[in-house]
């Protein structure tokens, strides 16, 4: 059976849904998984390891876990001691970060954002988009390890599997680069590409000001993301961190709500992976509507309020 | 200071995606041709740090003979000179290959600081910065919004999921360019005139041969027909109806 490094990332001992993901996708493909997992609470999430065909942790902690440079070394160097023939990060930030790296110290091409992962033949391939979702590519690699990151919310999860065997490295290696600090964001805010269900508006919101209904049905959902055009967040009333598009994020949520969004071929391709869409328009003639599963047409701000007051109805009886 | 910048020439947002005849590539006939978006913000950054640090400011491509309007455009936002490694086949190269032909020839170039999009809006790979940043063993820092830099080395902020995480690294360096980091300047007239007469200095380069391998390139299947539920408020009894019967979401 074939082998897999996987980058689990953790915050505090507790496993990222994204990284249990990309185990996943290794599962699915009939791999064994070798986890690497690193920083302050490694050992007690690495304890947590319940993933199906995960055979070991490696925990890893030291001055080169804060190095990005020296971590990919690191991750390198277990994808070839334990003789792996593929390495999976979740195409999380950190993730898209590492797996250049760890790709070129193998001298192996990366796969980026990929959004299938399967066996074929004595390797395996991939699915990814191009032109961000206008086109999909399956490929395969002549190099000798394939790398790819995993697109967010799109792998199952496969739990109940036996604890992993967990062993511990130290990276005494500083590196060039040194992350010294994070500015955390408020109250744990889900991003928008790891997010169940995002709730995106656009120039229909007239101002910055009529954003409030979306983050109000945001709330209501508990677990959502706010999204953006592209339109608004070049207008400068969303950050482009909230961006949803070919010069944003590509996302796919369970649920997508656009609101007030026409629906630009940049922006469709971005979002149309998302399980269920659901699309909030006053022109009955928008392109949104052609990739919604429904539609409401009519004014936003009289339709939004009456289903977030319904939404919390319903989250209260639960 | 020896800035780059490296710049790709990408189809606009506003290109068709249609599969080429073998069915392994996409079909450029129609494209128009834009520098990727966050390549503008390197080469801005670089024009930038020029100013505060001096040095000169060097443009580096990949791409075809043809294809040096997006270079001149950059010229005449303020740099210096430009390096097109000629190659006709640069759409389909894979980002190994690209990495290690830009990180020889920025080896070439002693490159001090080199900045970069985080991402090509075509590939969307997102791999080429970091790659040859290992190959060159120089550091390197990813999808950065805010940067302070001195001759040895410099402060970067890069966006994550969870925050804004700072990042301190030594020099040489690339630098991947995220949107909030400034904002591009246009070029004016006289900018325009100048990059004429900027030396553009065409490379004829032997690219490694890719290791990816497209086994079939395909159009998204289309989603299946939705319906509209209805208009204003009154719809909204039937979009929860549907949500609790056809998702578990709610």
């Amino acid at each position: 059976m074939s082998n897999i490094v996987v980058f689990v990332e953790q915050e505090g001992g507790n496993l990222r849904q994204a990284s249990l993901e990309a185990l996943g996708a290794a599962h699915q493909a009939g791999a064994t998984a070798v986890a690497v997992l690193c920083g302050d609470g490694a050992q007690a999430a690495a304890a947590k390891l319940t993933a199906q065909g995960v055979s070991a942790a490696i925990c890893l902690d030291g001055p080169g876990t804060h190095s990005p440079d020296a971590l990919s070394k690191a991750l390198a160097d277990i994808v070839q001691a334990q003789s792996a023939s593929g390495f999976l990060a979740p195409a999380t930030s950190r993730g898209r970060d590492l797996a250049p790296r760890v790709a070129a110290h193998l001298d192996c091409v990366l796969f980026s954002d990929v959004t299938g992962f399967a066996a074929n033949g004595g390797g395996f391939e991939v699915t990814r988009p191009w032109l961000a979702g206008k086109a999909i590519a399956t490929l395969t690699t002549s190099g000798a390890v394939l790398c790819a990151t995993t697109r967010l919310n799109t792998f199952p999860i496969a739990g109940g599997g036996a604890a992993p065997t967990v062993t511990s490295q130290t990276l005494n290696d500083a590196g060039k680069a040194r992350v010294t600090g994070v500015e955390a964001k408020g109250q744990a805010k889900l991003d928008v590409t790891e997010a169940p269900v995002v709730v995106s508006g656009g120039r229909g919101l007239k101002e910055p000001e009529g954003f409030q209904i979306i983050e109000d049905l945001a709330a209501a959902f508990g677990d959502a993301a706010v999204g953006a055009s592209r339109a608004v967040v070049d207008l400068g009333w969303r950050p482009h961190s909230e961006q949803v598009g070919q010069t944003g994020k590509t996302v796919a949520p369970k649920l997508y709500i656009a609101v007030g969004i026409s629906g630009a071929i940049q922006h469709l391709a971005g979002m149309r992976t998302s399980g269920t869409i659901v699309a909030i328009n006053k022109d009955p003639e928008a392109p949104i509507f052609k990739v919604a599963d429904y539609g409401i047409v009519g004014d936003a701000f009289e339709i939004v309020p009456a289903l977030t007051a319904e939404i919390k109805a319903i989250k209260a009886k639960h | 200071m020896n800035i780059v910048a490296c710049v790709k020439r990408v189809p606009n947002t506003e290109a068709v995606a249609e599969i080429s005849a073998d069915g392994k590539g996409l079909d450029a006939k129609n494209f128009q041709y834009i520098a990727s978006f966050y390549d503008e913000i390197a080469v801005e950054q670089a024009v930038q740090t020029k100013e505060a640090l001096g040095g000169e400011v060097i443009v580096l491509s990949l791409g075809s003979a043809a294809g040096s309007k997006e270079i001149r455009e950059s010229m005449a936002k303020g740099a210096d000179k430009a390096v097109l490694l000629v190659d006709e086949e640069w759409q389909s190269r894979d980002c190994r290959a690209t990495a290690k032909a830009l990180a020889c020839q920025l080896s070439e170039l002693k490159a001090d600081v080199v900045f970069m999009g985080k991402v090509a809006t075509d590939r969307d790979n997102g791999a080429v910065g970091p790659m040859a940043a290992t190959f060159l063993g120089y550091a390197c820092v990813t999808d950065v919004v805010a940067l302070e830099l001195t001759a040895t080395g410099g402060t970067a902020k890069r966006e994550t999921e969870a925050g804004i995480e700072t990042v301190e690294f030594s020099l040489p360096a690339v630098i991947t360019c995220n949107k909030g980091l400034n904002e591009p300047r246009y070029a004016g007239l006289k900018g325009i005139m100048a990059a004429k007469k900027k030396p553009l200095d065409e490379v004829q380069v032997e690219v490694i041969a890719n290791q990816a391998q497209v086994v079939r390139a395909s159009l998204p299947a289309p989603r299946k027909e939705g319906r509209i539920l209805g208009e204003g408020v009154a719809a909204v009894p039937a979009l929860i109806q549907a949500l609790q019967t056809e998702t578990t979401l709610l």
